[in-house]
């Protein structure tokens, strides 16, 4: 296997620069390196744990023509990743020890990051009777998080028994808090832009009343809950509050609530139609503020690839969702650390260690010491570039940063010592 | 005035005085024998409706007609539309038949927004009415036909009442009344009031008596009975009771003031048959008038540059021709 030599590197941002051995897939003394090992010139790059992502949709089975676990894991690696997390909501739903297995061994084939499924709470998301969790913990997919993304588990004993049943295998219910009644036909936040707009306002209360329910509930049986893309300031309120009672709650914020705001809407272009919507900008703020004292525990990108009709149409026609692997690491930059909310350290924090532990991926996210699973990026925060839609590696083109300038850019990812992307381009 | 007419929001009162007063000269023309005028001979105006509006689309179809413009009617029934094509391909096809003006009405917000500006076609877009968003030619005729009655809209005080929270034709209006220097009061029961609708250049209030008083125009939308079964009220006999215009309250208005309604009407619901129909209801008034107003915006729209100077009934272009 390759040794690689990166010497000069700023390790999550310390100012001393060092170097680093990857050899035989984890980190090792770089005194100890091979004569053929190769050198990569870490001089004013970054290097982080391997981003590790709760929360992305790579469609297969099922929307092939949007994106496969091939051409998804090649976006995810290209963006940092080293594990991302597989949404369930596929066709056929990964509701059964079957359907992830089948994403976990497409991912292992394809091998340019870890691809955990993630699996379906009830069967078929249609919230009526618990799916076999048990078979797809026990399966080879390992599965720890169970989520019905795409659609709420409104059903308050539904909600209940699914974190009491996690809770013999150390699972998590990752929930997509969404009141359904409060959200019929809604297509944009609620505010006074969506009665400008004249659209069906999606409010925040639907999604903050869930999320209070849910952390009662939590406290009360002595679960874990994971809240999917936290929107709005309330919701970050009510998080914090639930954590200062010392219940396992933890959220997740996706890179373009933390840029995005609903004013983006006056455009009617569907590239901004989003689940939960686009929020405004106190929303924004309150955030940042959220992911920066560790309320919120994670950058999640909620990738969600959709083919370019499904775009291209009026607004209420258009499908749900925007493209995240390959520009999160930007976003945050632009909006978390070049803004000093977060250093570098806590960068690796909140899109490697924290996401890694809240999914119970053993062999990622640890620090970059010696001895460590060699899973990291290699990231050059002084780049810059305008975001091409069509130069992603997604299938897709559903991407709300296109055209736009964003800083840094990702120069190498290593998944066990061997480099899926290198000198900026895929392996 | 810009290239489209999407919101009212795009009119500023230069331009809509423009449209106003161009609709003026052209409803002279409703009482000639000979209705129709040159000026948009050779050109094409689509009438793309994925809505049933008869009135609407027969009001725009008149107005282009009697511009001498050809006229294509596109309606979702019984078209491709209805066999699933896209918004895109459609905009593509009339694109590649050379149509110089696209008339949508469409049951989504934003639609004609996103027909103008994705680059799909190059004519002029006018909104007939998308989704819950706007409705303009509305707002324009019947600020044209406030002006008939009332003179300069500055300082007028408008009463608009309903169901403002659905109403392309409430949004429409109170930008445009806004601009034209008009009082406008929304009045409707909480419910059926946009959220942000503070932010708006309105007033507004949820008891209708105290808003009549002072009142020189009251406009009453229509309200479907259907929204009380998702508990917008509890029953249109309730709504009709706080919300309807009726004989009591027809009498506290001012001698001077009208009633409007952009039709159609339910009669007994938010209006009742003897204030639709009396002396003072100009309801009808606004149908005729909406020919005028719609001649006019194509007319500005499609007929080039130094629109101010341009005075579609003069010169050679009054003398009636027979265009077949």
């Amino acid at each position: 296997m390759t040794a690689y030599l990166i010497t000069g590197v700023s390790i999550c941002g310390a100012d001393q620069p060092s170097d680093l051995l990857l050899y035989d897939g984890r980190v090792a003394d770089p005194a100890e390196a091979p004569s053929d090992a190769v050198p990569v010139d870490g001089t004013g790059l970054v290097a982080l744990p391997g981003l590790v992502d709760l929360h992305t949709h790579l469609r297969e089975p099922g929307r092939e023509d949007a994106e496969t676990v091939e051409s998804g894991s090649r976006a995810a690696a290209m963006g940092g990743f080293t594990a991302v997390h597989a949404m369930a909501n596929t066709d056929p739903v990964a509701d059964t020890a079957g359907v992830v297995e089948q994403v976990w061994h497409l991912g292992q084939i394809a091998g340019y990051c870890d691809v955990r499924p993630v699996g379906a709470i009830t069967v078929g998301l249609r919230g009526e009777r618990l799916a076999e969790l048990g078979a797809m913990a026990d399966s080879d997919a390992h599965v720890r998080v169970f989520s019905d993304d795409g659609i709420c588990v409104s059903d308050a004993v539904m909600m209940r028994r699914a974190l009491e049943y996690v809770k013999a295998f150390d699972g998590v219910v990752a929930q997509h808090a969404q009141e359904p009644r409060l959200t019929e036909g809604a297509q944009m936040n609620e505010s006074a832009m969506s009665g400008v707009l004249g659209m069906r306002g999606w409010p925040a209360v639907a999604e903050e009343a869930v999320i209070a329910r849910d952390c009662l509930l939590a406290g009360h049986v002595g679960s874990r809950l994971h809240v999917c893309h936290v929107s709005t300031e309330g919701s970050v309120e009510l998080i914090r509050w639930a954590k200062s009672k010392g219940w396992d709650v933890t959220a997740e914020v996706t890179p373009h609530h933390l840029m995005l705001t609903d004013d983006l809407v006056a455009t009617y272009d569907p590239i901004y139609k989003v689940n939960p919507p686009l929020r405004t900008k106190a929303d924004v703020e309150a955030l940042r503020a959220g992911l920066a004292d560790g309320t919120i525990d994670c950058v999640a990108t909620d990738h969600a690839p959709h083919p370019t009709e499904d775009k291209e149409c009026e607004w209420a026609a258009a499908a749900m969702g925007m493209l995240g692997l390959e520009t999160a690491l930007s976003v945050v930059q632009q909006t978390m650390v070049d803004t000093g909310l977060l250093d570098w350290a806590a960068v690796a924090d909140r899109m490697a260690v924290r996401p890694a532990r809240i999914g119970r991926v053993a062999d990622q996210g640890h620090p970059l010491e010696v001895g460590a699973p060699a899973n990291l990026v290699l990231y050059d925060p002084a780049a810059s570039r305008v975001v091409e839609a069509s130069t992603l590696q997604s299938l897709s083109r559903n991407t709300p940063y296109r055209g736009m300038q964003l800083p840094g850019s990702v120069t190498a990812t290593f998944l066990r010592g061997r480099a899926t992307v290198l000198d900026g381009q895929l392996q | 005035m810009k290239h489209h007419l999407l919101s009212s929001a795009d009119l500023a009162r230069d331009d809509a005085v423009l449209v106003l007063d161009t609709a003026a000269e052209l409803l002279s023309l409703a009482d000639r024998p000979i209705k129709k005028l040159p000026t948009l001979r050779g050109r094409t105006i689509v009438n793309l409706f994925f809505e049933d509006s008869t009135r609407t689309r027969i009001s725009f179809e008149a107005a282009a007609k009697r511009l001498s413009a050809d006229v294509i009617n596109f309606s979702a029934k019984g078209s491709s539309v209805s066999k699933g094509e896209s918004l895109k391909d459609t905009a593509l096809t009339l694109e590649a038949m050379g149509a110089d003006a696209v008339v949508i009405r469409h049951g989504s917000s934003g639609a004609p927004h996103r027909l103008a500006n994705s680059g799909w076609v190059r004519s002029s877009v006018v909104n007939a009415g998308d989704g819950t968003h706007e409705h303009p030619t509305q707002a324009l005729l019947d600020a044209f036909t406030m002006r008939k009655h009332l003179g300069d809209l500055d300082a007028k005080r408008v009463t608009i009442v309903g169901d403002v929270l659905h109403s392309r034709v409430a949004r429409s209006n109170a930008l445009l009344l806004s601009t034209l220097g008009a009082e406008v009061t929304l009045v409707a029961p909480p419910t059926l009031l946009p959220v942000g609708v503070e932010t708006w250049p309105v007033q507004t209030s949820y008891d209708l008596d105290t808003s009549l008083d002072k009142c020189d125009a009251v406009m009453m939308l229509r309200v479907q009975a259907e929204r009380m079964d998702a508990a917008f009220f509890p029953s249109a006999r309730e709504y009709s009771r706080r919300y309807g215009l009726d004989d009591r309250r027809f009498k506290r208005l001012p001698e001077h003031a009208i009633v409007m309604h952009p039709g159609p009407m339910n009669r007994g619901m938010e209006i009742s048959a003897d204030v639709a129909d009396s002396a003072r209801s100009v309801i009808v008034e606004q149908v005729s008038n909406g020919v005028a107003v719609r001649m006019a915006v194509l007319y500005l729209l499609l007929s080039g540059a130094d629109l101010s100077r341009t005075d579609p009934t003069a010169s050679d272009s009054t003398k009636p021709e027979v265009v077949s």
